[in-house]
Order: C-alpha cells, then structure tokens, then sequence
C-alpha cells in the first residue's frame, strides 16, 4: 500500500488503462500540457503524446458528442469535464444519446464513455462552479453513475468504469483531490454497483457518497462518544445503487440518515429513502431523515456557502434529535 | 459551371438540365448498371413513399415521414460513398438506406414496431438503420447527430482507418448549436467527414430564410475553415459528382465539405403535418415539376438506357417488393416483452431484473 492523492489515484488510473487499452484515450479542455483544470491530468501527455491526450475546442457538447461518435467506433474515451456544472451544456448528448444508443438501436452499438466530473463546493467558487447535479443522471436509464470517497476507490472505480461497456457519468470531487489515502501497489478493480461498509454501528445508518463520506464519518465518532453508535455506509456507486447493503444495514440499525452534498429536494437522498421505505418498513423505528445542501445556489461567500453545504455538524445535529424523538 | 464554392444563391452545380439535356463536360460517365441503379434507388424510395403515407392514413401504421422530392439528394450521395463507409442519418434518408442495401421488409418492420424489427421496436418510425450497412439510424432531436458523426469520423482517423463519414441533416438543423460545434471541432481536426445538409427549404412550418440570414447554407463553411458547396439537389449526377469528390477529399486527408444539396420538401413535414396552413400550394406546384427522378428519367431516355417498358417492369417490380415487405412487417407480431429490458445496460442491473419481474408477472394475469 502506498499513500497518494485521490487526484494521483484518478491519474494513475487513467494511466494504467491507457497502457492496458490502445482505444482508451482522454480529451477535454486544457487536459494536455495544462493537466487539467485541478492538475489531476498532469504529466499525461509527456507519458502518452498528444495524440491520446487531446485537447478540444471549449464546447461541452461537441466533444461529449464527439466523444459518443468514437466510442460507436470502439474507441473508450475518457472525457474530462472541467466543473461538473458545464455538464448542462453537453446535456443532450448525454441523456437522449450516451444513454441510450445501446437500446434505442437494438443492442446493435454501444457507448463506452467516462464522463468525469469535479463536483462539490467548499472553494467559495460560487453558484456556477460548485454543484453536486449528480442526482439527475441518476434518472436517466442506461447511465452509470460512481462518486468514489477514497483515493482507493477513486482509481478502482475509474478502472472498472473505464472497463464498462456503459457510459459512466464519474463523481470526482474537488476537495478530496487534495485528500490522501492508501492505494494498493497491484492491479485491482473497484466494481460498479458495490456500496461499502465503513464502520460499523448499532443505533442507526448513515448513508453518505463522495465527499459526505467523511463528514458522515467525523459525526459517528462524535457521537460515538454521546453513546449513539452509528454505521457509515459509503455507496460508492449511485446507478445502479446497491440496495442491498443499504437494506442490511438498515434492517440492523432501523434508523437511516442520507447525507449528500446536492440539494436537498429530487436529490440522492429521496432516492434512497423511497428505496428504503418501500423495501424495510417493517424495520424501520424512525423516519429516514435526510441532510443535504440547502435548495439554494452555492453562494460564494465562505460563511454563506457553509451554512449552504451539509457538514459533519450538521449531520451529528440532526441524528441527535431522530434518537431524542425516536431513540 | 464551376463546381467550387459558390454564394450567389442562384449558382449552382448542376450537370442535367429539368429537360433531361447534360452538361457533357460535367458529366460523371458511369457505366449502364450504375447509372440504372441509381434510378431504381429513386423510384424505390418514392415508391415506399406513396405507399407509406396511405398505410399511416388506414391506421395500419402510426407515422411516417416522406421524402418525396428529396430523392436525388439522398441517392446521389450515398452512391458516392463505398460500403466500409459509415453513414450517420437523420430521419428523411430512407433513399441512402435502401441504397447501402437495407431492405424495404427491414424498414417496414422498423416502421411497424415489429419483432423483427432491428430496433426491437425502441425507436420512432422513419428512424431506421443497422450497423450491418454503416447506417446508424437518426436518433432525432434535430443536428444532435453532427457532432457524434464528427466523433466516428475522428476515431476513424485516429485509428488510421481509411473510411469516410457522411452525415445528413436538414437546414433548420444547422440553426442548432450542434452544427456549429460538430463543423467546427471537425474543422480543427481536419476530420474525414461530409456535412450533407439537405436545404428543403422548410423546417416543419419555418422556412428557410426564418432559419439564417445567411442566404444559403453552403457559406457557412468559410468560417470553419474548409469548402463549402451548392448543388442542385434534383439533380442526382450533380449531387453524385460534389459529394463524390469530397468523399475523395476526405479520403486524402484533406478534411471535410459541407455540402448544401438545395431541393424541396414537396410532402408534408411528417404525417402529423399539414402544410397547407403554412405554405403555397403554387410554390408547391412548382417544385413538383422539378421532379428529381423525372428529370433523371429524361436524361436516361435521351441516353437510350430507359424506355416506357423498362419504366413499367421496374415499377410492377417495385411495388411487388413494397407490397411483400408491409404485409411481412404488418403479419409479425410484436417484440417479446422480455426485450423491454435488455440493451439498457450491457448486463441488466438488479432493478431492471426486478421490473422484468414484475412485468411478467402482469403479462401472465
Ligand atoms: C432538438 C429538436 N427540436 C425540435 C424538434 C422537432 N422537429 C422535428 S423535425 C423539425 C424540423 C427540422 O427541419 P430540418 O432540419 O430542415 O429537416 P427536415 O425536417 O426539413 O428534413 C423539428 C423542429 C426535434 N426533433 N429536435
Ligand atoms: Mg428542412
């Protein structure tokens, strides 16, 4: 195991099935000599040339739909989005055709693309540079969606994504480019689709994915000292979610809390709390709660864009009062 | 007659005058086969076309979209391309499909949602194709298709491939972001690729001078850096010699063409459509007597390659062929509910499992 950046682990990961696959290729804007907006693609282009990593003319749409083309050829392009919030622009692309070329066309092609994405707020970058939209392709059929929490994940995740036959939209997020974590030295995959237990509790759930993750985790150790002992479950993968360990969990503890860092309404988390009432009611001792961003745009100013964001704090103050009224 | 970039919008490449008379200098020289094909792709399409909009008319089908008019354009091109070669459509080529072998039955079925369908019955009717012929089916919000053209024909180039692509869309289309993104990143990477737009000069009810002030579509080009070309699009040889020597350009490496193919929609837009609210009938009539294939048909005679019986054979051949393939497609019954589910992922995620399930358990009530 080593220490590294999750950003270094998104690198080496691109790297790796770079070398693994002659089809896989990167292109966005500045992701060559510039490395990429947050440096994440830094150093490629002297490993691979120019002419797998591929600078495009700034226009979302095209080099999305540009990159859908390619893939129907049997390329595996790996698209860089600079801020998730530029998404909106290669919108269509990606919904009424990334998702659904495979189907619409009888199975007959397919679109392997990774579309990633630095999402999130807490660099005071304002409305248009720190959202987390992921919620939205998670209601598009034919779409993957992964936002890793750990450097280990971040590159598992990317591999196996970038392996998949499936578009993916990939959730990378912008504070935890600078976080670190342990990465293994040998070859390994983190598939699709596989929530992960972080630690384990008794009281109740929390339910977090990218960068809530960690704010999850900082709560249960707080309030393990209050005596609530709360399991964190990291979904790693939004589409398809894992059910599954969700509702073990759940079953166990009977009291879950979804933290995201997205807006609060149509968000992951009414996702995952309808998923949980139709599918544990019998166990469940108290209402599914959810934290997440308030619904306004993420302000630029640092103290209102913290009381915009979920937090640790946040999460530690609802769970206090579900166990008070329900514990 | 030059065949180079022209904007006067009366200016033109054409080769056979409406009379059928040639313009000898201009004239491709194909051989008898050739020149008979390309007749028979014609008359085939308008064929479809007829009986297409009586079958939607009966309610034995729910939609259909006409090309009548626009025949020489989609024929002429697509003879200009080789089979390796990939064809990215919209939705008013069926003439290039039929000509890149897809069949009237497979197209029929494609229209009737049948179990036969290619397209297992997902995708609009008039919006067919199959990867066995290069042809991918437009998938049709309008212009989205140009910059995923612009994507195959990139990789085609990265991988040094030598196949060309050729992409059609309409003149409302190239009001869409999407042409000006799909031309433009493929004029940066100089792009083995042909912009066919089809200038029908209307998009449903907007005409053509609602949808640019530029005059004519083929200008266009100049700002992405490569040709662009006006051809009269009722003239099939005309089309066949401009979109011919793009695809060669392509090929050697020279980067793309937008070429403007400048016909009429003659029918209406759709069969949802009724144009008469918005347009002319005079303009109408005048343009039903540019009649591509007539026009072709006269160049032919004036050869000594076609006469009033090869006309009648060929069509008794044709509508045989039209009848066999709707009464294929409207005897099959439809896809396998099964199929609902399968192609939304490679391998079907658990919820997917799970709605099949349930759907089954329906289907057996
Ligand atoms: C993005 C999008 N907007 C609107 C429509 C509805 N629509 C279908 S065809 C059409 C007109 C397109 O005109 P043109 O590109 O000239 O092609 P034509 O139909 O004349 O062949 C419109 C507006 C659509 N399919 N997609
Ligand atoms: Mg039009």
């Amino acid at each position: 195991m080593r220490e590294m950046f999750y950003s270094h682990a998104i690198r080496e990961a691109i790297a790796e099935e770079m070398e693994r696959d002659p089809n896989v290729f990167l292109l966005g804007e500045d992701v060559a000599e510039y490395g990429g907006a947050f440096k994440v693609t830094q150093g490629l282009v002297g490993q691979f040339g120019k002419g797998r990593i591929r600078n495009t003319p700034i226009c979302e749409n095209s080099f999305v739909g540009v990159a859908v083309g390619a893939a129907m050829l049997g390329m595996r392009p790996v698209v860089d989005i600079m801020f998730q919030d530029f998404i909106t622009l290669a919108m269509d692309q990606i919904v009424n055709h990334a998702s659904k070329i495979h189907y619409m066309y009888g199975g007959q092609l397919s679109v392997p693309i990774v579309i990633r994405t630095p999402a999130g707020g807490g660099r005071c970058y304002g409305p248009t540079h720190s959202q987390s939209l992921e919620a939205w392709f998670m209601h598009v059929p034919g779409l993957k969606v992964a936002a890793p929490a750990t450097a280990h994940d971040a590159k598992g995740m990317l591999k196996a994504a970038i392996r998949d036959n499936n578009p993916v939209v990939f959730v990378e997020s912008k504070l935890l480019y600078g976080q670190k974590g342990l990465v293994p030295e040998e070859d390994y995959v983190v598939p699709l689709g596989q929530a992960r237990v972080v630690r384990e509790g008794e009281h109740l759930t929390l339910i977090a994915y990218s960068r809530m993750v960690g704010e999850a985790e900082r709560a249960a150790t707080a309030l393990d000292r209050e005596g609530i002992s709360c399991e964190v479950i990291d979904l790693r993968t939004l589409a398809p979610l894992d059910l599954q360990s969700i509702a073990d969990s759940v079953v166990k503890t009977g009291r879950a809390v979804v933290v995201e860092e997205g807006c609060l309404t149509g968000g992951v988390g009414a996702e995952v709390s309808a998923q949980i009432v139709e599918n544990c009611f019998d166990y469940l001792n108290a209402p599914v709660q959810r934290v997440a961003a308030l619904d306004v745009a993420v302000p630029c100013a640092d103290a209102l864009e913290r009381a915009a964001l979920p937090d640790a704090g946040k999460v530690m103050a609802t769970v206090r009062q579900l166990m008070q009224k329900y514990g | 007659m030059s065949t180079h970039i022209t904007f006067n919008p009366d200016e033109m490449l054409q080769i056979v005058a409406p009379d059928g008379s040639c313009h000898e200098s201009l004239d491709p020289d194909l051989d008898a086969t050739a020149l008979r094909r390309l007749y028979r792709g014609m008359l085939l399409t308008r064929t479809v076309d007829i009986r297409g909009m009586i079958l939607q008319r009966q309610g034995r089908i729910g939609f259909y979209v006409p090309s009548t008019g626009e025949e020489a354009s989609q024929v002429g091109s697509a003879f200009a391309l080789g089979p390796s070669d990939w064809i990215v459509a919209a939705y008013r080529e069926p003439g290039a499909a039929y000509l890149r072998g897809l069949s009237v039955e497979s197209f029929f079925h494609q229209t009737a949602g049948s179990g036969k369908d290619l397209l297992k019955g997902r995708q609009m009717p008039s919006h067919f194709g199959a990867k066995s012929a290069n042809f991918v089916p437009a998938s049709s919000p309008v212009g989205t298709q140009i910059p995923i053209a612009t994507g195959v024909a990139w990789a085609a180039k990265i991988r040094k491939d030598p196949m060309v692509t050729l992409v059609y869309f309409g003149d409302g289309s190239t009001s869409q972001g999407d042409f000006h993104t799909g031309l433009n990143f493929a004029g940066v990477y100089r792009v083995p690729i042909v912009f066919f737009c089809k200038n029908n000069q209307w998009a449903i009810s907007c005409p053509f001078a609602k949808q640019t002030a530029s005059g004519c579509v083929a200008v266009k080009a100049l700002s992405y850096g490569f040709e662009g070309v006006r051809v009269d699009g009722n003239d099939i040889l005309a089309v066949y010699v401009a979109t011919k020597r793009a695809v060669d350009n392509a090929r050697a490496g020279e980067g793309p063409t937008l070429i403007e193919s400048f016909t009429y929609r003659v029918g209406p837009h759709s069969t949802s459509d009724d144009p008469r609210r918005y347009r002319d009938d005079a303009e109408v009539a005048r343009w039903r007597e540019k009649d591509p294939i007539l026009r072709y048909r006269n160049y032919l005679e004036r050869k000594g390659l076609w006469s009033a019986e090869d006309q009648e054979s060929l069509q008794a051949e044709l509508d045989q062929e039209v009848d066999d393939a709707i009464e294929s497609a409207l005897a099959s019954p439809p896809p396998d509910m099964e199929t609902l589910f399968t192609d939304v992922y490679e391998i079907p995620t658990w919820n997917l499992r799970e709605q099949l399930e349930q759907a089954m358990q329906k289907v057996g009530q």
